[in-house]
């Protein structure tokens, strides 16, 4: 395992791979937002536009037995993970064919196939969470790295402070990967933080601590390899500040008061997807016709998905109250 | 006691005894299992209920943590998810509520949010309980506020067979289980059976049966209802005692056979009466046995005030045996 | 109008950021909607031409409202209405969700246990309980119509109330006008002559009068009359009242809050028994100035409708002073109880045939026992017995009644 490892593989397919994982997830927010205005679906909406370079850039990274612990803008989590769009959608549409049987809608995407720990609705409650999957695999003397994404809000919240202590102070192998796109729903960074450098904070806790381009794929995958590999070999905690910007509101009922719209443009032309596509093309890694193939291959799976939500079946009412406790026979007491 | 058993060998032990000797097997038996809380290690437990248990099973299986209940409480349903069979213990229910969110948004919901692909086969215990002077921040009883949230179960071992063989029934339930632990119980002394082991997490039991009036009871107020319950018979009032010992869920039926039999019933709760265990139980009552009744459902709970400091005032503010006699014999029209 | 948020129900459309006749893609922003939370920009998911706003700037409309038309590259203007415009509703709403086979269930509790001994086999509700142990009914006699066969308080009340109707009815049912409510009536009634006899302190005086005059006088009347015109002596008698009380104010007045006021206008109240056990006495207003046949008429109207039920609210509350009568029903002398606010009841009894002194002989005469009921806080006995003799010296000139 040398620093060779580390870097990405500059191949044109894995170049390709990254920038359809980024337009496929555009893609899918883009429609989500339709939907969402046909009121197709409901509730809250939290869309991932501008920070597709994070999710893409670690989770391919993580082998199939790490597991991922999520938040409410996790969409883009959960498909380049591998959870399929179709449950995907159909999740967003409440159907019972939905990854999470409809139960959760948007903002809880779970799939125990891909060790997909799920969205989560409570800002910071996912981290101690992490925390204790990780105890776990440590307990068992596994390898297994538990990848936990959570916003720079998060860092407010008590919760982000006892588990940097404990992931810190019992040595276990999270990767905490934070998403600073500097608008905690509608307050700025700035107003809510003594210190915004983030992770300053982790390494106050003694973790192992960096910040990174989160506009930046290539650097962005860069660090994941690393920072993965490290926390897979020492088994200590490792906190990775991706600097990103939403380039959507914060849900779809937003009317973005809290900051300007020269800001938002000028964020709009760093933005990861153009960008990448910019760098490939200055550097002759892409060919004329591959974008459109990409795109018509990205509709082309998301129209499905819609068709397949669209079919989807209702859970029975008579269900309602199944999976509050489980239900097979409990094993017998001793 | 309805386990009154022939067994050859019973032992003299505490309440306190009985809960570490209930830890000491599950680690032993089951690899899965360990504790973890504040103090639970090097100080022994708050209460000395894990005491000599770090030098017997080593820092892995009894784990000291940092003051952070809400993280701690986290991190013991992660570990849970992920197969493990972790013992949270909150020092107190008081302090409990630092952990609210994680009990509440993710314990007890991550199974009905995921679609049932995961569970959360977690243990709290908590100290709970008024009685030893200690201000109204450390003296909550807020096992019925927990016993509102579908997704638990709420279980308050009373006698010592409950102390000792709750647990690891708990521990092998696929969900969620909060275990409360009155403070003035510790110390209780009594017999045992040298073998008893796990016990049922599903029954209520009748501790003591009679025919004019029955208590429904939990926890550390069962004693008190029990005592009260001696007194009224020396004024010739036969009172049936029901020890819930489950809050969550409740067992209905053998409320409602002892309610068809006395026709009368007063419940007695440590919680404050408004929105307590104490209504929902009378509620199902008038749900299930109106048609039973005689009398007006009576309750002895805590009254509308945050503990006090000073005994008397403390003493005045929880359920007392006086104040249970009191109630059944107004109840029977004899004051 | 897109929705944008779970709570959104209307928005208001303040700007169009294109015009007709331009060029969209996909992820434009074409319009600005002002909502709850502020001004949101909206986008196209369509791409093509903009045809035409189907919506006035500054209007509200709910979510779903076309807001414009957007024809697509190639797409061909049909004859007819518009293609589906962009950003709405265009799909069909999703099935509703199929009926599960068994509906959803309150989450049923477990039955009750099997009754012990000693528990009730009746179920009565407490209410019914408390009643029929107030009123010594037997639970057991009684069919509950309750949850589960229980016993309720109207049950008990039922068993009541039958045992209520076995009092004696003087006449039978079916007679009854279908507006009168006896039961009322007898309540009414009931309050009044208790009140009346609570407050009213009441004197009594009897005047008996020859009335040979009148039934000669009538006689002779009625030889030239059709039945149902004939007049009858309660008609001489309600003008000779009315007359008297021209005389007499005092008799003819109301009594409210400790004072009394005379009436201008004589109102006889006619006490008329009613079928069924009903008693009322509507006012014949301005008696003292009818002529008799005519007083003959309205008292047989006043009769006739009081007993289908068509009384006049203000028949009930005039009456002055009442005149009752037995006579028929063979009652020698009555003694009433007024009817508050007035202060008078003059009674008529029976018209008998007694020995009686005229000029000094004894002879048959038919002689008419009148009482006089009045309220000692208004009259003293002297003024009644004048009253009661103007009555009596009345009747004896019939054609000047």
């Amino acid at each position: 395992m040398t620093a060779a490892a580390d870097k990405p593989h500059l191949s044109r397919a894995h170049m390709l791979d990254l920038l359809k994982q980024m337009i496929r997830i555009r893609h899918f927010e883009d429609k989500c937002a339709e939907l969402y205005t046909q009121e197709k679906i409901r509730g809250f909406l939290h869309l991932y536009d501008g920070e597709e370079a994070v999710a893409v850039g670690v989770i391919p990274v993580l082998e199939e037995r790490d597991r991922i612990v999520a938040t409410y803008r996790e969409h883009g989590h959960a498909l380049v993970r591998g959870v399929p769009m179709k449950a995907v959608m159909a999740e967003m549409y409440g159907k019972q064919e939905g990854c999470s049987r409809g139960r959760g809608g948007s903002m809880h995407l779970f799939d125990a196939a891909h060790n997909f720990h799920g969205g989560n609705a409570i800002v910071g409650g996912g981290l101690p969470m992490a925390v204790g999957l990780a105890l776990a695999e440590k307990m068992r003397n596994g390898d297994a790295v538990v990848a936990c994404f959570f916003g720079e809000g998060a860092v407010a919240e008590g919760e982000f402070h006892e588990s940097m202590n404990l992931a810190a102070l019992w040595q276990l192998p999270v990767l905490f990967v934070c998403e600073n796109n500097l608008y905690a729903m509608g307050t700025a960074l700035a107003l809510s933080e003594s210190e915004t450098d983030i992770h300053q904070k982790a390494a106050c806790y003694k973790l192992a601590a960096e910040a990174v381009d989160g506009m930046d794929v290539v650097a962005v995958e860069a660090v994941a390899r690393r920072a993965v590999r490290a926390v897979r070999e020492s088994r200590k905690p490792y906190f990775l500040e991706c600097r990103t910007y939403r380039l959507r509101a914060h849900s779809m009922f937003d009317a973005q008061l809290y900051r300007e719209k020269a800001e938002v443009e000028t964020w709009r032309h760093r933005e990861p997807i153009l960008r990448f596509h910019s760098w490939l093309q200055a550097n002759n890694i892409i060919h004329a016709d591959d974008v459109p193939r990409i795109e018509a291959e990205v509709d082309a799976e998301i129209a499905e998905a819609v068709a397949f939500a669209e079919a989807g079946t209702w859970e029975p009412l008579a269900e309602l109250t199944r999976f509050t406790y489980a239900e097979s026979g409990r094993p017998a007491g001793r | 006691m309805q386990q009154e058993t022939a067994r050859a060998e019973t032992i003299e032990i505490t309440y306190r005894e009985a809960v570490k000797q209930a830890i000491r097997d599950a680690i032993k038996h089951d690899e899965r299992v360990f504790l973890m809380g504040e103090d639970v290690g090097r100080y022994g437990g708050c209460y000395a209920v894990s005491k000599g248990l770090l030098a017997e099973f080593g820092p892995e299986r009894i784990r000291d943590t940092p003051l952070s209940e809400s993280g701690f409480t986290g991190a013991g349903i992660g570990a849970a998810m992920a197969g493990l069979r972790p013992i949270v213990e909150l020092m107190t229910v008081n302090f409990s509520l630092l952990a609210l969110d994680q009990i509440m948004n993710t314990a007890a919901t991550v199974r009905h949010m995921s679609g049932n692909q995961f569970g959360v086969p977690l243990v709290i215990r908590m100290a709970t309980g008024a009685g030893r002077q200690l201000a109204a921040q450390h003296s909550h009883s807020l096992e019925g506020w927990y016993a509102h949230i579908p997704g638990i179960k709420v279980l308050a071992p009373a006698t010592l067979e409950d102390a000792r063989g709750m647990l690891w029934t708990a521990l092998q339930d696929p969900d969620p289980v909060l275990i409360f632990e009155n403070v003035m119980l510790y110390n209780m002394t009594g017999k045992l059976a040298a073998d008893a082991g796990a016990v049922d997490i599903e029954k209520a039991a009748v501790r003591r049966v009679g025919r004019d009036i029955s208590f429904i009871t939990y926890g550390g107020s069962l004693w008190k209802t029990l005592e009260a319950a001696e007194t009224l018979a020396g004024a010739g009032i036969e009172a049936e005692v029901i020890d819930l010992r489950v809050l969550r869920p409740l067992d209905d039926a053998t409320i409602m056979a002892s309610i068809a039999k006395t026709r009368r019933a007063v419940i007695v709760d440590e919680g404050w009466r408004s929105g307590s265990v104490a209504a929902e139980v009378g509620m199902r009552i008038v749900e299930q046995a109106f048609w039973s009744l005689d009398a007006p459902i009576g309750r002895v709970c805590s009254e509308e005030v945050p503990i006090p400091y000073p005994a008397h005032l403390e003493n005045a503010a929880i359920p007392q045996a006086e104040k249970i006699v009191t109630a059944a014999k107004a109840m029977l029209g004899k004051a | 109008m897109p929705s944008l948020g779970a709570d959104m129900e209307a928005g208001t459309l303040v700007e169009w950021l294109v015009k007709p006749g331009d060029k969209v893609k996909h992820g434009d922003i074409i319009a600005v909607v002002e909502t709850q939370k502020g001004a949101i920009e909206i986008e196209t998911f369509q791409a093509g031409q903009v045809e035409k706003f189907l919506v006035e700037v500054n209007s509200k409309v709910p979510v779903g409202t076309p807001l414009a038309v957007i024809r697509a590259e190639g797409e061909a203007k049909p004859a007819a209405a518009p293609a589906p415009p962009p950003g709405t509703p265009a799909a069909p709403k999703a099935a509703a969700p199929p009926v599960a086979p068994p509906p959803m269930q309150v989450p049923p509790r477990a039955p009750s246990p099997p009754i012990a001994p000693g528990a009730p086999a009746l179920r009565v509700s407490p209410a019914a309980r408390q009643l029929a142990a107030q009123r010594g009914i037997d639970l057991s006699t009684i069919t509950g119509t309750g949850p589960q066969g229980a016993i309720t308080y109207t049950d008990v009340e039922a068993r009541l109330g039958a045992a209520g109707a076995a009092a004696p009815a003087a006449a039978p049912a079916k007679k009854r006008a279908p507006t009168l409510n006896l039961d009322a009536m007898r309540v009414a009634i009931a309050a009044a002559m208790a009140r009346s006899k609570r407050e009213i302190p009441h004197y009594y005086l009897t005047h008996q009068v020859d009335v040979t005059v009148c039934e000669q006088w009538l006689a002779q009347k009625n030889a030239a009359l059709p039945p149902d015109s004939r007049l009858l002596i309660g008609a001489l008698a309600l003008k000779a009242v009315a007359l008297a009380c021209r005389r007499f104010p005092a008799f003819n007045g109301f009594y409210r809050e400790n004072r009394y006021v005379p009436s201008e206008a004589v109102h006889t109240g006619v006490a008329i028994a009613i079928r069924g056990g009903g008693l009322t006495a509507p006012a014949l207003h301005d008696a003292d100035k009818l002529a008799l046949d005519d007083l003959m008429a309205r008292m047989r109207d006043l009769i006739q409708r009081t007993r289908a039920g068509r009384i006049r609210g203000s028949e009930m509350s005039d009456p002055t002073i009442t005149v009752t009568s037995l006579g028929e029903r063979g009652v020698e002398a009555l003694y009433g109880i007024i009817y508050p606010p007035q202060v008078a009841i003059v009674g008529f009894g029976k018209v008998v045939m007694r020995p009686w002194v005229v000029d000094g002989a004894i002879g048959p005469r038919s002689v008419v026992t009148i009482t006089l009921s009045a309220d000692h806080r208004v009259t003293d006995g002297h003024a009644g017995a004048l009253f009661l003799a103007e009555i009596g010296t009345l009747l004896q000139e019939p054609n000047n009644l």
